[in-house]
């Protein structure tokens, strides 16, 4: 194409102007997605799947439950979650810039393997933890499983986070800082770390999001009763009435967090760059 | 007497770029110095290894008479009383600017938040931005903020003060202000040591001018010797650009 023959130099008739040409193209998309629709639309059995996903009997009985204990328990164990990888994201964020040769070792194996391993698999091992370690119980019980498991992984990436955070300071914040005769920590943590908290406050809420849905594999501890969240509970009901509506109820309770939360996460980044 | 600032046969590498070659030099209390040069000279790097912000590879550094390289001095005590002045400002952009000149008078000297802010207040005034206490760093133009980084280091009532190149980062209609607080600091007695390209300030204010090139001292003595009648062609070539850029 990018080699230019004879004939395009003088364009004869027969050719299609590139307007033209968008034109059809545009036409050609709009007719795929009229017709898409029109099958989806005839050929789709409406009323078994509104049987199957929204069934508003069914709903009603998630009702009360849903909120009462399963959001909230979603919210605890992300919140929970949250709080661990912060704390100890920013602990090993400062050990991956540290001086000290053996705590950047121990900082990125750690980051390597937890960003590395799928979730699941974390959460499957935890299970397992009483059996490795006889007379072991992680402390907090259910919740604490739960939690533990989402602040092991949440600290990899709230590790990586921060680092970008810190490193986002300019040297110069370093150097006046020391120049007025503090100490290294206290430079970090009067004027380093304020800033690159600032600075990462968008990328974290993107991470609060993403520990909310991982919440959901809290579901192969084997909770139940009073210590389950949405996706269990959905699950749940689901099967005891054999109808995917509850798991539509506890996707959409999901989305009613979660969109404000990305929306809100743009918000932060775009004032950012407006400037501080 | 003893020297404010005395540097004895300093080095320093960048890995294997020898940066400053040895340099010998003193400045008296109470005295001026402006340090010209070309750029990549080693004034800026001669200047940050008086505290330590750079560590000299080779060579002493004596300040009041203390040797600051000797591993065993407390450099956070001793760069307390050196005030330093960075051609970025290097503002903390999350406080305003009494929060800046206060911060370290709370946290490093242990004054009281009132006291702080009394001195704080003081100095911001002194310079000419005593109505811009609640003002952040980014609501501020250059020379506001070049003269409260100014404020923050004279609240730690420093013995000395280091300028690196505190107004080459400032539009030109900016430069004046903040060289008006360096004359009136000059003229109270404070021990200076300045990098500058500010020839006019060099020669007015300036006890001695230093002038650097290659990472040595190729000219110190009194500006009407250096700027005035520079002995080597080195001093006379910088001089000559510096002064009549268009002229080349």
């Amino acid at each position: 194409m990018t080699t230019p023959s004879p004939t395009v130099a003088e364009p004869g008739p027969a050719r299609l102007s590139p307007r033209k040409k968008q034109r059809i193209i545009r036409t050609v998309q709009y007719v795929v997605l009229a017709a898409a629709a029109i099958f989806v639309v005839f050929y789709a059995d409406w009323s078994s799947l509104a049987d199957n996903f929204a069934k508003p009997d069914v709903a009603e009985k998630a009702l009360p439950d849903l909120f009462r204990i399963a959001l909230k328990n979603t919210i605890i164990y992300t919140l929970g979650g949250f709080l661990l990888s912060f704390v100890f994201g920013l602990i090993l964020a400062l050990m991956r810039i540290s001086q000290v040769r053996p705590y950047r070792w121990i900082a990125t194996v750690y980051i390597e393997i937890f960003r590395g391993l799928p979730a699941l698999v974390v959460f499957l091992m935890i299970t397992f933890l009483p059996l490795a370690l006889p007379g072991f119980e992680v402390p907090g019980g259910t919740y604490g499983q739960g939690i533990l498991g989402l602040g092991l992984i949440g600290t990899a990436y709230q590790a990586e986070v921060f680092r970008a955070g810190l490193q986002a300071v300019p040297k110069g914040q370093t150097e006046a800082a020391r120049s007025l005769g503090m100490s290294a920590a206290r430079a970090q943590f009067t004027v380093v770390i304020p800033q690159a908290v600032r600075i990462v406050i968008p990328p974290t809420t993107n991470q609060l999001v993403a520990l909310l849905k991982d919440s959901s594999l809290v579901l192969f501890l084997g909770v139940s009763g009073e210590f389950v969240e949405l996706a269990k509970f959905g699950n749940d009901l689901a099967s005891q009435y054999s109808n995917a509506t509850p798991i539509m109820v506890a996707g959409l309770t999901y989305l009613i967090v979660t969109i404000p939360l990305g929306y809100l996460a743009t918000k932060l980044e775009r004032r950012k760059g407006a400037g501080r | 007497m003893t020297h404010a600032i005395e540097v004895r046969d300093l080095h320093k590498y960048f890995g294997d770029n020898e940066v400053l070659k040895g340099i010998d030099f003193t400045v008296e209390p109470g005295q001026v110095v402006c340090v010209i040069g070309p750029s990549g000279s080693g004034k800026s790097t001669l200047l940050r290894c008086v505290n330590l912000l750079e560590q000299p590879t080779k060579g002493q550094v004596f300040v009041h008479g203390r040797e600051l390289t000797d591993p065993d001095v407390d450099i956070d005590a001793a760069r307390r009383h050196i005030g330093m002045v960075f051609q970025q400002f290097n503002l903390f952009p999350h406080m305003t600017a009494l929060q800046n000149v206060m911060i370290a008078q709370q946290r490093v000297l242990k004054r009281s938040r009132k006291e702080a802010e009394v001195v704080a207040r003081e100095n911001l005034a002194k310079v000419g931005v005593g109505d811009k206490c609640d003002s952040y760093p980014a609501q501020l133009s250059g020379g506001q903020q070049q003269r409260v980084a100014i404020a923050r280091a004279l609240a730690m009532n420093p013995a000395l003060m280091l300028f690196d190149e505190p107004t080459s980062a400032l539009d030109p209609e900016l430069v004046g202000d903040v060289l008006t607080v360096m004359r009136k600091l000059a003229e109270e007695g404070m021990t200076m040591l300045v990098v500058t390209h500010e020839m006019g300030f060099a020669r007015e204010v300036a006890d001695r001018v230093v002038f650097m090139d290659g990472g040595v001292i190729v000219e110190d003595g009194p500006p009407s010797q250096v700027i005035g009648a520079p002995k080597h062609e080195r001093t006379r070539t910088f001089l000559r650009r510096v002064l009549h850029p268009e002229e080349r």
